[in-house]
Parts: C-alpha cells; structure tokens; sequence
C-alpha cells in the first residue's frame, strides 16, 4: 500500500467518526494554542523591553555602585556609597577617559509630591541637565534646568506629562510651585510624553538637580548612578575600560576582583534581557506541554477505542491482503493526521489569542507593545502536535497490526 | 494439478489448558478448476478449516500446502500477498465497510496489491460489472440490498482475479431467491472463468451445487463424494 493510499484510508476513517475525532484533538489544539499565546506574547515582550533598551542608544554605559549582583542575595551591594563627586570629576578628565560625551550622575527615591490638594508619589530623579541628550527628552514646555542651577543647587523641577497631567489636570503648569518632601520647587518644564527609557518612566518622574536631591530630599553624598554617553558606539569598549582605570585609581583598587563598581553596556543589557526572556518561555512552554501529554493520552485512549471497534474491520482488510504494516500504518497515519490537524487548528487560535491580546496590551501598556508572531512557533507546534500524534498512536496501532484476521473477523 | 493438498490435519484449541479438538485427521486433495462444497453442522469444525485454507489460520499438526507449499514457508508479507493475490473470500456476513461505496469497498484489495494506480479503477469497473452492479456504484453498503451486498463482496473477491475463492455460508444471510442468485454467479465463476471455489455450508441442496461434497462431522471427515446430479442454480430461475 502505497503512503497515498494509506493517507487517504487514514482520514476515511476519521472522518466516519467526525464529532469524536474533534473532542478528541481538543486537548491538543488547547496545548498548541497556549504554546503560541506564550511564544509570541514572550516575543512580543521581548521586544518591546529590547526596543526600550535600544532606544536609550546603543553608546550608553551605565556604572552602578558596589559589585555585579549574582543573584537576590547580592541586591544589597547595589545601595553602596562607592561613587562619589570625586569620581565625577576624574571621569570628565579628557586625560582619563577619552571619547567620553556626555556624563550624568544619578540620585533616586520615590517621594510625596503636592501641589494644592493634590497629592501623588513618584520618581524623584536627581541628575544633571545632560540626561536631557542622554535620555533624548525634552521638554515641550518650558526649558530644562540649567548648569547653573545645579551649582547653585536650587529648588528647580521638570515634570514628567503624566506627573503634570495629575497635578495639575489641563491647567498651566509652568512657574507654578509644587512641595517635593516639604520642601518647594518651582516648575521649570513639562516633558514630551515618551513612556519607558531604560528602567525609568518618562512620564512618570520629576527631575531636578542632583546636587539639590542630594542635599535636601535625600540626604546622602554619593551617587545611586552614573550614566555615560560615549562618541560612538565602536568606542564603547575603550571607554568602558578606561572609566574602570580611572575609577580604580580614584578608589585606590588595586585587584579587579574587588571593584566597588561595575559597568553595564547597553549590550550587555541587552543580552541580560534575551536570556531572562528565553528562559522564562521555556520554563512557560515546558509548563504548557504538559497540557500536550494529557492530550496526547486523549488521542492513545480514542485511538485504543476506536481499533476495538473497528476489530472487524482489520480483520477484513487483513483477510483481503493487508499486511501488519499496512494496518500499523492507518492507525499511526489517523492518530498523526488527527494531532496535525489539531496543531493547526491550535496554532491559528493561537495567533488570533495573541493577536487580541496585543490589542489589550497595547491599550494598557500604550507605548510600544508590537504583535509578533514568531514562525518558529508555529513550525515548532506543529511538529510537536505531530509527534504527540506519532508517539501515543504507536501503541493502539502495533495493537491494530497484530490482531489475528480470524479472531478479528469473527469479533461481532 | 493441486492447489490444496491436506495430509494428516489437525487443529486443537488451548483454553485455560484444556485442549478441545477442532479437526482431527484430515486429508483431502483440491485441484485446480474444482468447485468443492464442504458440508457439515454447526461445530463440525468447516469453518475452521476454511481458515486454514485460507491462511488466516494454523493448523496444529499434519501438512497443508497451498499451491506446493506450507504456510511455514511464507514469511508473514507472503502470507498477506497470498491472501491478496491469490485467494478471495466470500463471507456469510459480507463484511463490507461501512459508509463506504460499492466502487470503494470492491477496490479495497487493489489497494494492498501491487497493481498499478492507472489499472486499479478499471478493475473495478469490470469486476462490479461482472456481477452486475454497475447501476450501484456509488451507493454506500447501507443502501444494498443483502443479495447485492452479496454480489459486492463477490466483486471484491474476483478483482485481484485470484485462483481460488472461499466462499463461507455466502447464502446462509438471504432469501432463497437471492441466495440462488449468488449461486449462479458462483458456478459461473467456476464453470466459465476456471476459479477453483471452496464453498462452505450447511445445506445439502446448496452443497450440491458443487461437484464435490466433502461432509464433516465433529471435526472428521465422513465422506467425499463426487455430485452426480448437480443443481443448476441457472435452472432455478428458469422454472
């Protein structure tokens, strides 16, 4: 019997049982589906903390304080006093570190912010005016603070949109005097609306001059960050090295290995993100096939009811000249043909699962949430499907293939 | 010449170790162009021969050979090409697929054999025509009557033109008329086409339609007699 002849043998025999044969791929076009749903919103999420990433520009580096965290255990090294004005004014040294663009420090806390009645809590970034070029945002109103200011440390703030939008509704903002802390700022700009930059909120921040946020809202005299643009991205490499060098000797390190510091490139951040993101959808993939193995027993117990059923009728084509192999082959090819189907069917609902759920993402989310739809997935679908369908109609078949023609003819 | 030669035959069944005998001592010799009834009563043991015969079954002791040779002889593929090629059974019950169509049901031993996918259809064609049913092809199993269900699985048996055909109790399911209808095509696959048929029943009048009887009874054989006066199922119609 010719492949031909045993596919189409294959699905007469399905279709003459068309309500069970689609429960019984039920399971599977459910496992499939949610394999697609993970695969292409993991995609999707990918990318878009990947475009955020990116979008920072491919020349910054970031120097954090205290060592590399390894795991949750280490998080406390990342509120260390290790970077100082000192260091600021070693690395702005052309002699120190070449190629270096532009340079801010950052300070950080989430405060209570109030202007009138209102009340709200948010970001309070304290940096130089130069996260202006380094971040790409500038205000639409009004102007960002000024060298100036930060030497004079004075009380000067730009707002994120969404922070303007809840303080102060449609109203004018600008000039206008907030309470950071208790203490009084007076509104210098409002930013363009621009969502995520790296870990921050545009949208959702105040910034104001470091050396201001250092003394007067939080007290300290180092740095939670520093934030530098190289010229051009070839030159990443040279810069990064020569900030660790400068940095060492401003810290009197000897031994790499005990750097109170470490540097983060936008590649290095990028990597970071592609193998959290690959691991997390493995781990959720594994955790979807499982719903794969319980459809797959579906199909292996339909298909062990269904070769009992049909007991005559192997008998019949055995009698009529069939071999083991024929028959092994029809059941194998109805069980792989039903799964196949399945995966189809699944993938298509799959798609069509992440496609809304983007559209609701993206409604929540509003910036940047992209439907993808990874071909990989689909193809990877469908061969598993495919092979569930050879896996667990392996056994039912070999049982079809050695039914004895006579005692299965004789089965009534 | 031969075409089953049965020396010595025996087959027992084992169930739960008790052994019940089925056939017992057998030997007989069936040639080419022969049409043979086996006769006997329910438990005499004739169908369990005709599976034998038809290598859907093993004999226990003594010699069977088809065409020369021992089923031993035959790998299991062999067995299947046998059965296919060279064997067609009629069946008491017909056995036809369900849902099927006429054309699809007769076409179903081409489809394990190795006859070319162009010359397929038309061997179908003549074999449903050759009994008849050309007007009935596309009707599924359902839609026949039981003497052209009948006439369907003669179809299928003769399409893969094999050397002998094992008809089982093939009227014991219909009326006399039907009944006599498929005799007649029976002879006349005998008579005029040369098949070597080894017919199974119950009824003397049926029986003697073949030229040889070969009563059975409790698993032996009680006689093998050439028919003198043989029933033309032909002369049935006519009367």
């Amino acid at each position: 019997m010719t492949f031909n002849d045993s596919f189409i043998t294959a699905i007469g025999g399905l279709k003459t049982n068309k309500s069970r044969s689609a429960l019984t791929i039920l399971g599977i076009v459910i496992g499939i589906c949610a394999i697609i749903l993970v695969m292409s919103t993991g995609k999707s999420a990918e990318d878009l903390i990947l475009n955020q990433i990116r979008g920072l520009g491919s020349q910054t580096i970031f120097v954090d304080p205290g060592k590399e965290p390894q795991g949750p255990s280490d998080f406390g090294e990342i509120f260390t006093d290790s970077l100082n004005q000192k260091d600021i004014d070693a690395l702005l040294k052309p002699s120190n570190v070449q190629g270096l663009k532009d340079l801010t420090p950052v300070v950080m806390q989430v405060m209570p912010v109030t202007f009138e009645s209102e009340k709200i809590r948010t970001n309070i970034i304290g940096a130089s005016d130069l996260i202006a070029t380094i971040f790409d945002i500038f205000p639409n109103e009004g102007a960002f603070f000024t060298d100036d200011d930060i030497r004079q440390k004075a009380s000067v703030a730009v707002i994120g949109s969404e922070v303007k939008k809840k303080l102060f509704g449609p109203s004018d903002a600008l000039g206008e005097k907030i309470k950071v802390k208790g203490r009084t700022f007076r509104v210098v700009g409002v930013l363009q609306p621009k969502g995520q930059v790296s870990l921050f909120n545009v949208d959702d921040m105040i910034v104001v001059p470091y050396t201001t946020a250092q003394q007067y809202l939080i007290g300290i005299n180092y740095f939670n960050e520093i934030i530098i643009q190289a010229e051009s991205e070839d030159i990443v490499p040279r810069v990064v090295r020569d900030v660790k060098l400068t940095l060492r000797e401003t810290h009197g390190i000897d031994d790499p290995d005990k750097d109170d510091f470490y540097i983060t490139t936008q590649a290095d951040a990028v990597e970071r993100v592609q193998t959290i993101m690959s691991i997390l959808s493995i781990l959720l993939v594994s955790v979807t096939a499982i719903s794969l193995i319980v459809g797959g027993i579906g199909i292996m117990n339909i298909m062990l009811v269904s070769v009992s059923e049909r007991t005559h009728e192997i008998g019949l084509r055995k009698a009529l000249g069939a071999t083991e192999d024929d028959i092994m082959t029809q059941f194998l090819l109805e069980a792989m043909v039903l799964t196949a189907l399945g995966g189809i069917i699944g993938i298509v609902l799959g798609a069509l699962f992440s496609f809304l759920a983007s559209l609701i993402l993206s409604k929540i989310i509003t910036f940047g949430w992209i439907f993808t739809f990874p071909v990989i997935a689909a193809l990877l679908g469908f061969g598993v499907a495919t092979l569930v369908g050879l896996v667990f109609g392996l056994y039912p078949a070999r049982q079809a293939s050695l039914k004895s023609p006579m005692e299965a003819l004789r089965y009534e | 010449m031969a075409v089953i030669e049965v020396k010595n035959l025996e087959k027992t069944y084992y169930n739960d170790s008790v052994a019940t005998p089925a056939l017992r001592d057998m030997s007989f010799t069936i040639n080419k162009g022969e049409f043979v009834a086996i006769m006997g009563p329910s438990g005499s043991g004739k169908s369990t021969l005709l599976h034998i015969l038809g290598f859907l079954d093993r004999h226990t002791n003594g010699e069977y050979r088809f065409e020369g040779r021992t089923i031993d002889e035959y790998s299991k593929k062999e067995i299947a090409r046998v059965r296919n090629k060279k064997m067609g059974f009629v069946f008491q019950a017909f056995n036809l697929l369900p849902r099927t169509t006429v054309f699809e049901n007769v076409k179903l031993p081409l489809l394990y054999s190795d006859v070319k996918k162009s010359r397929r259809d038309e061997l179908t064609f003549k074999a449903i025509e050759s009994v008849g049913l050309s007007h009935r092809i596309n009707y599924e199993s359902s839609q026949l009557s039981g003497g052209e269900k009948q006439r369907v699985a003669i179809a299928r048996a003769l399409v893969n033109k094999p050397n002998i055909i094992f008809a089982d109790e093939p009227t014991g399911n219909l009326d006399s008329k039907s009944g006599q209808m498929i005799m007649e095509f029976i002879q006349k696959l005998n008579e005029e086409d040369g098949h070597t048929i080894v017919l199974i029943t119950h009824e003397t009048y049926t029986a003697e339609h073949a030229q040889r009887i070969i009563q059975m009874f409790d698993g032996e054989i009680k006689s093998d007699i050439k028919v003198n006066h043989r029933h033309k199922a032909r002369d049935y119609f006519e009367k």
